[in-house]
């Protein structure tokens, strides 16, 4: 496998589920370019949806004039996508595994969202500094994809 | 813009709703709007095709979640129908299918409503 060069790909827009749509494509056309067949560059992009549906609603509480922002790192082996907001963080920690009792009420907060990111990537990381930013940072590894 | 679209045709007592394009959390109130005329007219029991739904996210299987307690509460059910394999993996990631019924066609549908 040949080394490749660290490639970075930045998006920053304003935080309305409008943009959803143009952030799946900039996601999706960026996990093909990074060697991810449709069906995972599509999970990828699903994934990074959630995370911006959870910003966009619960950090930002749908407050057209902030901003998120998506920094893409195509890097040798897998495909990197930090979200970053500037609101009240999360904590998904706080969140217990899939209770489908429970899946009405979580539902309503995001929760659905979380175990969706969590499935489709292999990696789910959260940065939280109260207050300032909060980053969620999702890998997918090109070698792990699904036949 | 691909956007969102859903039409309503009733059989009966049976409302059918035809959902097309892509369900995500701009698109969820009509989605929502539409199961709602249908509480509204009294129709408890609704068949969801997903022929031409090409995309849904958790802010639409919320829909679903938002809606069946009081649809089984009135005596009826949602039941899907014609899901791509895209759109499947995603009801199956959240376990949906120990939720939902979900068939191939209308027909099978159908059949489980009026035989049941």
């Amino acid at each position: 496998m040949g080394k490749r060069q660290k490639q970075k790909f930045n998006l920053r827009i304003s935080s309305v589920t409008e943009n959803l749509e143009i952030i799946r494509d900039f996601i999706s056309r960026i996990a093909l370019k990074g060697g991810f067949d449709s069906e995972n560059a599509d999970q990828v992009a699903l994934a990074v949806d959630e995370a911006c549906t959870n910003v966009i609603k619960h950090a930002h509480h749908h407050d057209a004039r902030r901003m998120i922002d998506i920094n893409v790192f195509l890097l040798n082996d897998r495909i990197r996508i930090d979200v970053t907001d500037t609101g009240k963080g999360f904590d998904p920690k706080n969140l217990s595994e899939p209770n489908l009792a429970k899946y009405a009420q979580e539902a309503r907060h995001g929760g659905l969202g979380i175990h969706l990111m969590r499935s489709l990537m292999d990696e789910v990381h959260y940065d939280f500094k109260t207050g300032k930013k909060n980053r969620v940072s999702l890998v997918k590894y090109l070698n792990k994809q699904n036949a | 813009m691909s956007g969102f679209s859903v039409s309503r045709n009733d059989d009966a007592n049976i409302s059918k709703l035809y959902l097309s394009g892509f369900l995500d959390a701009h698109t969820v109130p009509k989605f929502e709007e539409a199961l709602q005329s249908c509480l509204n007219d009294e129709q408890y029991n609704i068949i969801v095709n997903l022929k031409d739904l090409d995309y849904i996210s958790s802010a639409g299987l919320g829909v679903f979640m938002g809606f069946i307690e009081e649809i089984r509460e009135s005596g009826g059910d949602i039941k899907l129908t014609n899901l791509s394999n895209k759109v499947h993996k995603v009801f199956d990631l959240l376990g949906f299918p120990a939720l939902f019924e979900i068939y191939d066609n209308e027909n099978e549908a159908n059949q489980k409503f009026t035989s049941g």
